[in-house]
């Protein structure tokens, strides 16, 4: 081993390049595909399996495809003839359904609106360049108070659209963009009641955040249409998709608290004392020093609940309510769409995956961005 | 002034202390004068960080009496806060705040809590790195700096509140040997320019250059307190012999 190389002074010994073959992506493949006699076997059955899955289903998808000029199923095998692929026909068709609802046709552009409020809100809060403190208290609290009076009605001379007429993506939104931001400082104040010190704050939070957690959403969902208009006073109408917000949002709010119990469980006692040295109150430490870490820790708890929530809100379907995954199958109950099943549940997965995977990279980039390279 | 100089700075007297049932603090008698060192040694779990965490109550008594710049700890969450405010703490494991910065690390209690304007608890914040001689990593995470820089930061975030004591509780157990030096400079340093401290440390050669007393707990007790020399020199009790011995081989 030993060759003749030159002696350095401590200090002085040049930073070499690696040995070559030990970085690149030959050095990766042999790493990682191709070890072992049964990786190598693995890496070409894995191999094999996409190409049974990946280009039948894009031909079926898209290649052989019908968007345009079908009215019916049947218009649709028509023009496919042979090559049977999907029918999205029917997805183009009911368009309008899949995004409003039932929302009167003339009244849609104040959905449009709210759309594109809803987007700019996103927007100002997740771009950093945008995000000033006005920029920001503007987007979140004005624009979703201008998109409720847009939406409902009944006031600014704008007619009153019941709830009832509201639908597809437009109910998930507001079913899910409700349950995701009025949930989380919900969660927030139970947590910190859960481990509250004193005994009446914490009796109830627990109770409260035992009981939501062990009852199924359906059952909540199903009280609120149902079982709750026993103990109302009769005649007194209360809406039954506030009843169904109000469900999903202490659904999901007990959910929340509980990862961010565990998130504040985690954070140091010497941080709780350092605040406490400095003469900070306990609402200051809170909100300071403990909070911003424990919500740190719980991002990927936390995001992991607002998907199952968002997910969770094709639950509606139960009771009545027609999100997109309702319309769908409405749609696919007539006689002129019938059959249309594959095509539906991909289109309503894909929605769903967009969002969902949005929001799951966006929690891997806050992560990233807030981590301090703090190890303790 | 002078008149006001002479009340000591913290009274604890016939202070006992109990976790549970265990007995930990026991009858706790002392008094530190304005601008006075004093240095708390002894084997561990003796008392000593119980003892100085009870001055600014992270850690609550059972009986007797402190009293801190005159004010009396009780359960008066304002006292306590008020009491907090003009006596710093240094930990053994820093407790900086990881999602901040070093200088928002600095300025946040000034800022929150004295209600000081931002630009000047900054300025007030950079003066003190510099005294801490870490004025460059201002703007860094604490995460990012050495063990011994993290507890020169400390210091530095105690001092911005301006206090009038500052309690070490071990401030350098868990530094590497060459990062020690630099903490107990800073340390000197303030002992010079006549803060009040109380520190519970093992560094002997720190005790015999500046401080005014030691004291060496036991059990839960003060055994034995006495100027340095005397200290180290000439121990009385049986125990501090024994603990002397080993400790200075």
């Amino acid at each position: 081993m030993s060759t003749e190389t030159k002696k350095y002074p401590v200090g002085m010994h040049p930073a070499l390049p690696p040995p070559s073959g030990s970085v690149g992506p030959v050095r990766w493949m042999r790493d990682n595909l191709f070890s072992s006699v049964s990786n190598t076997v693995l890496t070409f059955l894995g191999l094999y399996i996409i190409y049974l899955v990946v280009p039948p289903f894009i031909e079926w998808a898209f290649i052989d495809s019908v968007v345009l000029g079908a009215e019916s199923r049947k218009e649709c095998l028509k023009i496919m003839g042979e090559d049977r692929g999907a029918c999205w026909s029917f997805v183009y068709h009911r368009w309008g359904q899949f995004v409003y609802g039932f929302y009167p046709m003339e009244e849609r552009w104040r959905v449009d609106v709210s759309f594109v409020l809803t987007a700019l809100t996103i927007a100002i809060v997740l771009v950093e360049k945008l995000r000033a403190i006005k920029a920001v208290l503007i987007a979140a609290i004005l624009f979703p108070v201008i998109s409720f009076f847009l939406i409902t009605g009944g006031s600014f001379g704008l007619a009153e659209v019941p709830t009832n007429k509201w639908g597809g993506i437009l109910l998930t939104f507001i079913v899910g963009l409700t349950g995701i931001f009025v949930s989380l400082p919900i969660a927030i104040v139970l947590a910190l009641s859960r481990i509250s010190k004193l005994p009446i704050f914490s009796f109830f939070a627990t109770i409260f955040i035992e009981f939501i957690r062990g009852v199924p959403l359906i059952t909540l969902l199903f009280i609120a249409s149902t079982l709750l208009s026993y103990f109302l006073p009769p005649g007194s109408n209360f809406d039954l998709l506030l009843r169904v917000l109000i469900m999903v949002t202490i659904f999901s709010a007990a959910y929340i608290a509980e990862v961010i119990r565990g998130g504040l469980a985690a954070i140091p006692t010497g941080q709780y004392e350092a605040a406490d040295a400095l003469g900070l109150s306990y609402w200051q430490s809170m909100r300071l020093i403990i909070l911003p870490q424990a919500l740190k820790i719980s991002i990927p708890g936390i995001v992991g609940s607002f998907i199952g929530l968002f997910k969770d809100t094709t639950l509606v379907v139960i009771i009545g309510l027609l999100d997109p995954l309702g319309i769908g199958m409405a749609a696919i109950a007539t006689t002129d769409w019938a059959g249309l099943s594959t095509e539906l549940y991909v289109f309503i997965g894909v929605f769903f995956f967009i969002f969902c995977f949005g929001m799951s990279r966006y929690s891997l980039h806050l992560e990233k961005k807030l981590n301090t390279g703090h190890k303790q | 002034m002078a008149n006001n100089n002479d009340k000591p700075a913290i009274i604890l007297s016939g202070m006992h202390k109990w976790y549970g049932d265990f007995h930990v603090l026991r009858d706790i008698n002392l008094e530190v004068k304005k601008g006075e060192i004093i240095v708390v040694c002894g084997p561990s779990g003796s008392g000593k960080s119980t003892m100085i965490r009870c001055i600014n109550r992270l850690e609550e008594h059972q009986q007797g009496q402190i009293i801190v710049d005159g004010i009396e700890l009780t359960n008066d969450i304002k006292k306590i806060d008020e009491v907090r405010r003009e006596v710093g703490m240094c930990f053994q494991h820093f407790n900086l705040f990881p999602h901040l910065t070093i200088l928002e690390n600095c300025t946040l209690a000034p800022i929150w809590v004295r209600g000081i304007p931002k630009k000047e608890a900054e300025e007030t914040a950079m003066h003190f790195l510099e005294k801490v001689k870490i004025p460059d990593q201002a703007m860094k995470y604490p995460g990012q700096l050495s063990g011994g820089q993290q507890q020169r930061v400390a210091i530095a975030r105690s001092l911005c509140m301006k206090p009038r004591t500052i309690l070490f509780d071990e401030p350098t157990s868990a530094l590497d040997p060459e990062m020690i030096k630099e903490v107990l400079d800073v340390m000197i340093e303030l002992a010079e320019e006549g803060m009040t401290m109380i520190c519970v440390t093992h560094e002997m050669g720190f005790a015999r250059k500046v401080a005014d007393r030691v004291i060496f707990m036991d059990a839960g007790q003060i055994v034995e307190e006495n100027t340095p020399a005397e200290f180290f020199d000439n121990p009385q009790n049986e125990r501090t012999q024994l603990f002397l011995s080993q400790i200075l081989h």
